[in-house]
């Protein structure tokens, strides 16, 4: 639980810029997660004293959404759509690829920490099914192949493994 | 020679950012308009002329030189070449309103919007008194574009009202504007072309809302799987700011209105209003019961509009060209155009906005031109992921919310699925469960723990398990959730999973152990 100086000093400052803002806690917790990656159990305290809220609240809120995470991520997301319109062009048989050729399930980071994979629920993207989201791009029409693609560019991006 | 490559979602994620660079290459700076909403044409390549705007799609960036080449000599000779944008017939024979600038130049350039007579609503509302402003809306029957259209100008008189009865001893209270961009549903798009291609023009509508209810702050929820449309509203509000459009004293009318985007976090149930607004407070998205109702108690417990991007978007052209004008559109009591997204399966998916009325056959056969795998068209959901499936006997009703109502469907937010005849209709009844159970806020009952056990009953019958008995609990437990959910979300996760049962039982029978694998997913 402990949480290093370093890593608590930004989350006091961000506070402090939101406070004031009305129905600031998401605008926060956007923010925080922008700086670390995922809001860190340790930063709760520090949130609810800052917003005059119970750690309980904004737990609370920190769980209802599926954007904010509690843990480290990979150094990219990869969103793979889920919903109807990506499914009537073949999603179910991308998801299982791609759970398949990163080794992970949902939810999931892969061994070397580049890539977690997760589900998401419509991109706006559905005249040009399936959809893919990598960090904040959106990619039409992914099947398996281009799929494969995708991963293999962000690796080379990346250099590999940190 | 003026070229255009859009800088939309769909365009982007088909390439379009690597047409661009091939034009820089080549030593061309093109203007990175909005998509026309003719996604299967994406990137659609504009060119200005002296023989007209013409078009060539979908383009790839190796194309470029072979296009550049055929603009010297024939265009016409190019195997993309699409003729005159205005004259393709997919985009010639809408009847565009809200999205009439869309495509044609620079989302967030503010004089290109002021040519294409932006503003000019907000000029004409300047004029006015709030409650003239409300009954312009009123009259022109515009009626909600979330999903159940529910006439705007009465809720904006509820609002307009809600001031009135505390002004007599104390200040006007705060009052708010928020526009529900959280378009969630599987297969709709509208809400992100007007974002993406005419930001200014939901801009608009919003401040308009504002004079006419007395509210001086708007926010526009907006949801976070849409980073493209986040970052060019940002870019419009700035400029509507600088021009003081918004802000203090817009236009030296004495009048204030503030504009603040928040993003939502990953929660389909934050398109229902009242999650919304629990949502913007910070809170979970929890749904509130009603009443009362948000247009008298919202936002931070104050008088809120809330609409959805559609709405607001339509109110710009309604005040620019009156009430009668946006009326003359439509059929009995659906009025004004409706923006049908046609996605999935299909041959040539994109925006199509046409008056009510038009058959979900001719939307789906000409402008579709049948689905993108070539295989016949089974099923087709509209309305998104709690609108019902409809099979091919059902396909001639008019698009109008009476009608589909008539036949236990809905339009909603005018999102049409085709899905080809490899469609599993009992996994597509179970995924509605699934995600009812994944996007349930919890709150109530029948939705949070209804979901969960249609997603077993839904198995048990696919396996054959007590079947019979298994099928009279399921239409019972949909009972229960339709009539027994505090709001849509539970309310409407039956409609699609009662009409794969009616429509299509034989899904739903004894099957072979791969057929069933598949149900699994």
């Amino acid at each position: 639980m402990g949480i290093s100086q370093s890593e608590q000093q930004p989350i006091s400052d961000l506070v402090g810029q939101y406070k004031a803002l009305p129905g600031a806690l998401l605008p926060l917790l956007h923010a925080i997660q922008g700086e670390l990656g995922y809001v860190p159990d340790s930063a709760v305290p520090i949130i609810a004293k800052g917003l005059n809220l119970s750690r309980a609240e904004v737990h609370g809120v920190i769980s209802f959404y599926h954007d904010f995470k509690t843990h480290p991520v990979g150094r990219h997301t990869v969103q793979i759509c889920r919903a109807e319109a990506c499914q009537s062009m073949g999603s179910r048989q991308l998801e299982a690829h791609a759970k398949q050729a990163l080794g992970v399930d949902y939810g999931e980071t892969t061994a070397d920490g580049a890539i977690t994979l997760e589900p998401v629920y419509c991109l706006g993207n559905c005249a040009c099914s399936p959809s893919v989201r990598i960090n904040d791009d959106i990619f039409a029409r992914v099947d398996a192949d281009r799929f494969d693609q995708l991963i293999s560019e962000l690796s080379s991006e990346q250099g590999g493994v940190k | 020679m003026i070229f255009y490559i859009p800088q939309d979602t769909t365009a982007l994620a088909l390439g379009s950012e690597a047409v661009a660079w091939a034009l820089q290459t080549a030593g061309i700076e093109p203007i990175r308009n909005g998509s026309r909403g003719l996604f299967w044409l994406e990137p659609l390549l504009e060119v200005d002329t002296d023989q007209g705007r013409i078009a060539f799609g979908p383009v790839s960036a190796k194309d470029i030189p072979s296009v550049l080449d055929a603009l010297e000599s024939d265009p016409t000779s190019h195997a993309l070449y699409q003729g005159e944008v205005a004259d393709i017939p997919y985009l010639k024979s809408q009847q565009r309103l809200t999205y009439a600038r869309a495509g044609v130049g620079d989302p967030v350039c503010l004089d290109n919007y002021q040519n294409l007579n932006g503003f000019k609503g907000l000029a004409n509302a300047l004029q006015m008194t709030g409650q003239q402003i409300v009954d312009q809306v009123k009259d022109s029957g515009l009626r909600g574009r979330g999903g159940a259209a529910f006439p705007a100008g009465i809720k904006w008189q509820t609002v307009h009202d809600a001031g009135e009865s505390a002004a007599a001893d104390k200040e006007p209270g705060q009052k708010y504007i928020v526009c529900n961009a959280d378009e969630g549903d599987s297969g709709t798009f509208a809400d992100r072309l007007v974002m993406e291609a005419d930001p200014y023009q939901l801009i608009e509508g919003m401040i308009i809302a504002g004079l006419a209810v007395g509210a001086n702050q708007g926010y526009i929820y907006l949801r976070s799987e849409y980073p493209v449309a986040h970052k060019l509203l940002n870019t419009a509000i700035d400029g509507a700011l600088q021009a003081n459009f918004l802000g203090e004293n817009i236009q030296g009318s004495g009048k204030t209105f503030h504009l603040e985007v928040r993003l939502g976090a990953g929660a389909y149930i934050c398109g229902e209003e009242t999650s919304l607004l629990e949502s913007l407070e910070g809170k979970r998205g929890m749904v509130r019961a009603k009443p009362p109702l948000p247009a008298i108690e919202g936002l931070f417990g104050m008088p809120t509009v809330v609409n959805n991007v559609l709405t607001l978007a339509a109110i710009s052209s309604i005040l620019e060209q009156g009430a009668e004008s946006y009326q003359n559109f439509g059929m009995g009591r659906s009025r004004g155009t409706l923006a049908i997204q046609l996605a999935g399966n299909i041959k040539r998916g994109g925006l199509i906005e046409l008056a009510f009325g038009v058959t979900l056959r001719e939307v789906v056969e000409d402008y579709g031109q049948g689905t993108y795998s070539g295989r016949p068209i089974r099923a087709i959901q509209v309305g998104g992921p709690l609108g019902a499936f409809i099979p091919e006997s059902q396909w001639d009703t008019p698009m109008d919310y009476e009608a589909f109502a008539a036949i236990k469907a809905m339009i909603g937010h005018g999102g049409i699925v085709v899905f080809d005849d490899t469609v599993d209709m009992a996994a597509q009844a179970r995924f509605a469960m699934e995600f009812c159970v994944v996007e349930s806020c919890g709150k109530c009952t029948p939705c949070r723990i209804g979901s969960v056990r249609g997603v077993e009953v839904i198995d048990r019958i696919v396996a054959n398990e007590n079947r019979d008995n298994n099928l009279i609990l399921l239409h019972e437990l949909c009972d229960t959730m339709e009539f027994g959910s505090l709001c849509a979300m539970g309310g409407m996760t039956p409609y699609p999973v009662r009409s794969a049962l009616k429509y299509f039982p034989q899904d739903f029978s004894l099957r072979d152990a791969a057929g069933a694998a598949q149900g699994e997913s």
